[in-house]
């Protein structure tokens, strides 16, 4: 009995040797194989990252000639900063129009083309156009549709007796309107991922759905349509949030940043490549980077929970 | 609860093609039948009407004696089990088992997600408890109640489907191929279930199935469809015994019903490859014919028709022998018998078989039915 035991532990040892040799040649087999997604990956994303975390603690101007380690200076300054504050606070706004409304509009206009039979080509068509539009050009469109005296928005306003309203020089209005915007721009493709989304539901859940009682459209939504969807609002909302906090075209278009109107993305781009402050603008960059990933992470952490079975 | 369900012409079409052809179907209380038949022959379709699922362009649907043609599936008091099961993969065992009672008895604003809970009796959410655990109890799944669908094994998602149609004593229920993604045991062992099952609650039972073995050893009736028309409605031994219709002798059985190309001679006697068989047809229905004779009444008998044994096939306490009948080389026909254990039979031999004539059955060049009788002559 003893013998045999030592003669395996024996071999078993011999295996091990043997197999660590095979596991480390393994181990470069596959160290090559990652190569090329690690390479691409540091050149894409992370050196460059590493780059800008390096220039936010500079105060490197474009083209200066010395440049001084400054530690965490940019960062204190930012949160002084009233412009970088109210770039925050406009971002925010519009961001808190632009999800609910993106998300939920979408999910709405999803389940009424769902229900269309031989329209419903058409219908994903043109809520899809927005999408496919440049928006550079289609801001330049609603400024046209918006303007206070030639606009026929405004023309609309003032047929049906009201005083015109100055959509793109009235301060409280300015990130509103262009929330709108947002919100018309992304709908359409938002509404294509709900359309996935309800084209993917089993069929065989509705009816049992109704075998089991569900007799108002209601009680199917909630039982069968809402659960359903949770996978694709989370990619939804995630994917929402974060084109939100990018805007930037409909500002440098329609304001320009006149009227305190500053989003994040405009603000960062001011300093960078008008006013050549390299430091400051890297730093605000990292602001900017910090709180994309912090929305992106939490939503998916909460959301994960409720969505997946 | 018992209840008959009734259907009355009932046509359905799908563009050019009809698919269901005027159907008269009486479903007794308390009955199990099965609707069983080829893939596209209807039966799903009909299932799908009398759940009120498809609407009927022809006819009517009757639950109890009341005309539900018009009626919503949810109003109709019916439960199915679906081949997918159809759980709700987001809710636990327990919420999928109470679901058919929560819409039904709790008000729409007590069904709410998150703030129904506070307008919902208590009362009432005790009972649907107590009904939830009493319909886990007898499916044997009360330990898995808190579990999610996605972490449950075929037969135990199988077992909540059916919890789920029990927990609210339906007027009948409607199974659509429900142990077809089980593996053979399990089937097996779950037939014995939902036929005891059915003996339990004395509910009225329609189950679809496209195989023959599920539908013979549960029902007590069988409905046999094709092309969208019952063959045949029987109890399995009306059915196994006195096939209608070709169709429905080749269906019914395992193994198949050995079927050979008979001539009926104009004086009515039955010939095959030349050779009477003490068989004579009624009426006046000479010409070609089919014959058909069940493995377990034809034996090896000194003299008979030759048979060249290709194999045979072992099941235990049977044995069937498969070969050709070798009066047409040219046209090999497939015979197959059962034999007891102790006859040697090899391949390649040649062996003589006979039947008694009145356990054939004859087929019309339509596959209706022709009446025979045996002549005073043994089969040859």
């Amino acid at each position: 009995m003893t013998l045999i035991l030592e003669a395996s532990s024996a071999a078993a040892g011999r295996g091990t040797r043997v197999r660590s040799k095979g596991e480390r040649r393994m181990m470069w087999k596959a160290l090559l194989f990652v190569a090329p997604a690690v390479l691409l990956l540091a050149a894409i994303y992370i050196i460059p990252v590493v780059v800008l975390a390096g220039f936010s603690l500079t105060d490197y101007q474009l083209g200066a000639l010395s440049t001084r380690f400054i530690a965490l200076e940019n960062f204190a300054k930012a949160f002084d900063d009233p412009v970088f504050l109210r770039s925050l606070k406009n971002t925010v706004i519009y961001a808190v129009i632009v999800i609910p409304l993106g998300v939920f509009l979408a999910l709405g206009l999803a389940l009424l083309v769902h229900g269309r039979k031989r329209s419903r080509a058409f219908w994903e068509a043109a809520y899809f156009l927005p999408v496919t539009a440049t928006l550079v050009a289609m801001a330049t469109v609603w400024q046209f549709l918006l303007h206070p005296s030639i606009g026929p928005v405004n023309a609309a306003i003032k047929w049906l007796g009201f005083e015109p309203v100055a959509f793109l020089s009235n301060p409280t209005l300015l990130i509103p309107t262009m929330a709108m915007i947002g919100v018309w721009q992304i709908l359409g493709f938002n509404m294509v991922l709900f359309l996935a989304g309800l084209t993917a539901i089993p069929k065989d859940l509705y009816e049992a759905a109704r075998l089991d009682g569900a007799r108002h459209p209601f009680d199917r939504f909630v039982t069968v349509t809402w659960p359903m969807l949770g996978p694709t609002t989370l990619f939804v909302v995630v994917t929402t949030s974060i084109s939100a906090f990018k805007v930037f075209e409909t500002v440098a278009v329609l304001t320009k940043g006149r009227f305190g109107s500053e989003t994040l993305l405009f603000d960062l781009y001011l300093e960078g490549f008008e006013y050549s402050n390299t430091g400051y603008a890297a730093a605000l960059t990292l602001i900017f980077l910090v709180i994309i990933l912090v929305l992106s992470i939490g939503q998916t952490l909460h959301l994960d929970r409720k969505v997946h079975y | 609860m018992q209840k008959s369900v009734e259907l009355t012409g009932i046509g359905k079409g799908f563009g050019a093609d009809d698919v269901l052809k005027n159907i008269d179907l009486s479903v007794k209380p308390g009955e199990f039948l099965s609707l069983v038949g080829m893939s596209g022959c209807g039966k799903s379709t009909l299932l799908r009407i009398i759940a009120g699922l498809e609407r009927p362009d022809r006819g009517s649907v009757a639950i109890g004696g009341a005309d539900v043609t018009e009626l919503d599936p949810s109003a109709r008091n019916l439960a199915m089990v679906f081949q997918s099961y159809a759980l709700y993969p987001h809710m636990s065992v327990r919420q999928n088992i109470a679901t058919p009672l929560r819409m039904r008895r709790l008000s729409l604003a007590s069904r709410l997600p998150l703030i129904g809970a506070l307008a919902a009796s208590a009362e009432v959410l005790r009972e649907i408890n107590k009904s939830v655990e009493q319909a886990a109890e007898t499916l044997h799944i009360s330990h898995l109640l808190d579990r999610k669908p996605a972490q449950l094994s075929g037969g135990q998602r199988q077992r909540v489907a059916l919890a789920r149609a029990l927990v609210r004593s339906p007027a009948a229920f409607l199974m659509d191929e429900p142990l077809s993604n089980l593996d053979a045991k399990l089937r097996a062992h779950m037939r014995n279930e939902l036929a005891a099952l059915h003996r339990r609650l004395g509910a009225t039972f329609i189950y679809v199935t496209h195989d023959q073995t599920e539908a013979m050893t549960m029902s007590d009736r069988i409905a046999l469809m094709s092309e969208g028309r019952i063959e045949q409605l029987g109890t399995p031994s009306e059915l196994y015994e006195h096939p209608a219709t070709l169709t429905v002798a080749r269906f019914i059985g395992t193994p198949s019903i050995n079927l050979v190309p008979v001539e009926v001679l104009p004086n009515g006697s039955v010939s095959l490859f030349g050779q009477a068989l003490g068989l004579a047809a009624a009426g006046h229905n000479a010409g070609p014919a089919t014959l058909g004779v069940r493995a377990e009444d034809v034996s090896i008998t000194p003299e008979g028709l030759p048979l060249r044994v290709q194999r045979t096939e072992t099941h235990g306490a049977d044995r069937f022998v498969h070969g050709h009948l070798q009066a047409d080389e040219a046209l090999p026909v497939t015979f197959r018998l059962s034999i007891g254990a102790p006859v040697a039979v090899n391949s390649d031999d040649v062996i003589y078989v006979s039947f008694p004539p009145e356990r054939a059955h004859l087929f019309g060049r339509d596959g209706s039915r022709l009446a025979a009788f045996p002549t005073d002559r043994v089969a040859a």
